[in-house]
């Protein structure tokens, strides 16, 4: 499995309201609502821990869920909260500097 | 029901100030004749100040805050303040002139994230614009500033306030907002000023300007459903709230003074004495705002008007009653409908009143 590490866009405003998270993207001003589920998965997206230990240490310790099947659930919401621009989705931890592979010849 | 509805309903029922309109200056650079402010910069608060009622307003649960003035760029530290808020995760929009944004400002603001900046505009034309603003040159400078911002991509309303000088201009308004791809907005509403002096209210439309205002779908969409009689009232108009003021918004001015609305100047604390959780919870104005139904109203609980009129407590506080009726809004119910609202049926009988009570105090001099 690639692991995947998981960012909080700044480009959205953010604020927890009984449990959900409320979202606000800057871009396009669309509002969403994030359910109990996906508001542990955004609150853990710090772009270092992996998303399969996010999933293991926030999702199946809190809900009974197999942890390949919350896994995949977890990866499908995090794939649609980055088209809308609320999460950056990255195969490597945020901080970490590569080249550009056309800067290493 | 939209999401944004259910958002509003969700803070209203557990108290959640959404949002907050933060004036971290009352200073400005231009001095528009209807401003309800007096510009004065004693007693601001300091940037950290400042940055700790936003941490406070973020653990309260505000999502929405705008950020204004006075100008609130002329504050050296107004990028710090706006960096701080959108750290915090708020959904800032800034009121401006943007008679101080340049290039580097307007990349600042795209960068941080600004939601949305509004911008007054009062004429297409110098000489008009200038002459409210008091400020030769306003115009040029203003607009110069919103296409650095459009430039950036971002979001910009110009917000056109009607008064009887600028009426006339605004088509032209409307039309220099899609020139330079903003959002137009138009405002009829003409405040007294915080101090409680009503002179500014002479700018206000008359009748017969405010009827062609609200007979123009070009400013107000759909005539016929804008200008269609109010339905019966209903339970939902009497046992519901006048407005979002002190349910789920509130105002903060410069000086730490803690108010239900911008135009409901009614102190409830200051920040610099209670935390704004306390002032927000227990203040004993808020509680009293947050206690009135549309049946408790005077007068207005009986009117034709009140599940539709746009009826403002914070102009009605200000005319003495808050439960009372905004002229105002009586004025503006009627020339959109047609039908008097109770409280001028109730003034109309008073004077008639008066004036039998006339004829009764000449009848032994007739007899």
């Amino acid at each position: 499995m690639n692991e995947k590490y998981i960012t909080r866009s700044n480009a959205v405003a953010a604020r927890e309201l009984a449990g959900e998270m409320i979202i606000m993207s800057a871009a396009d001003s669309t509002l969403f609502s994030l359910n109990e589920t996906a508001t542990l998965i955004w609150q853990a997206a710090d772009g270092t821990t992996p998303l399969s230990e996010i999933v293991a240490l926030r999702i199946c310790s809190e809900f009974e869920v197999a942890p390949d099947e919350a896994y995949r659930d977890a990866l499908a919401l995090v794939n649609d909260l980055e088209r809308h621009g609320i999460l950056h989705v990255s195969s490597r931890p945020a901080g970490e500097t590569y080249l550009e592979p056309a800067k290493i010849a | 029901m939209s999401l944004m509805s259910e958002l509003n309903q969700r803070a209203l029922q557990r108290g959640i100030p959404l949002s907050v309109h933060l004036d971290v200056t009352y200073r400005c650079n231009e001095r528009c004749e209807h401003c309800y402010l007096d510009h004065e910069g004693d007693g601001e608060m300091t940037t950290a100040e400042i940055k700790n009622i936003l941490d406070q307003l973020a653990a309260g649960g505000v999502f929405f805050l705008t950020i204004s003035g006075g100008e609130p760029l002329i504050r050296r530290d107004c990028f710090e303040i706006i960096e701080h808020a959108r750290a915090l995760r708020f959904n800032v929009k800034l009121k401006t002139n943007a008679v101080m944004i340049r290039e580097k400002e307007a990349r600042r603001l795209r960068e941080l994230n600004v939601e949305q900046v509004q911008i007054s505009v009062y004429s297409h034309r110098e000489q008009l614009h200038d002459g409210i603003t008091k400020r030769p040159g306003s115009l040029k400078r203003t607009l110069a500033g919103i296409r650095l911002l459009r430039a950036q991509g971002l979001k910009v309303t110009l917000a056109n306030v009607l008064m009887k000088g600028n009426l006339q201009d605004s088509e032209g308004v409307r039309r220099l907002a899609a020139e330079v791809g903003a959002h137009y907005t138009l405002d009829p509403t003409i405040t007294p000023m915080m101090s409680g002096d009503t002179s500014v209210l002479r700018l206000r439309l008359p009748f017969d300007q405010l009827q062609s205002v609200f007979q123009d779908p070009n400013l107000v969409g759909d005539v016929a459903e804008f200008c269609a009689p109010p339905p019966p009232v209903d339970e939902d108009a009497l046992e519901g709230y006048p407005c979002s003021a002190g349910h789920t918004a509130c105002y903060v001015s410069p000086r730490g003074e803690v108010y239900p609305c911008v135009q409901f100047p009614i102190t409830c604390g200051n920040l610099r004495e209670q935390s704004f959780a306390d002032i927000w919870q227990n203040s004993p104005q808020f509680l009293e705002v947050r206690s009135i139904r549309g049946k408790d109203l005077t007068t207005c609980s009986s009117c034709n008007h009140l599940g539709t009129c746009t009826r403002c407590p914070g102009l009605a506080w200000m005319e003495g009653n808050m439960r009372g009726p905004s002229t105002a809004d009586c004025e503006k119910s009627y020339v959109r409908t047609g039908i008097a609202s109770a409280a001028m049926l109730a003034r109309a009988n008073s004077r008639v009143a008066s004036i039998a009570s006339g004829l009764v105090q000449i009848r032994p001099f007739a007899a």
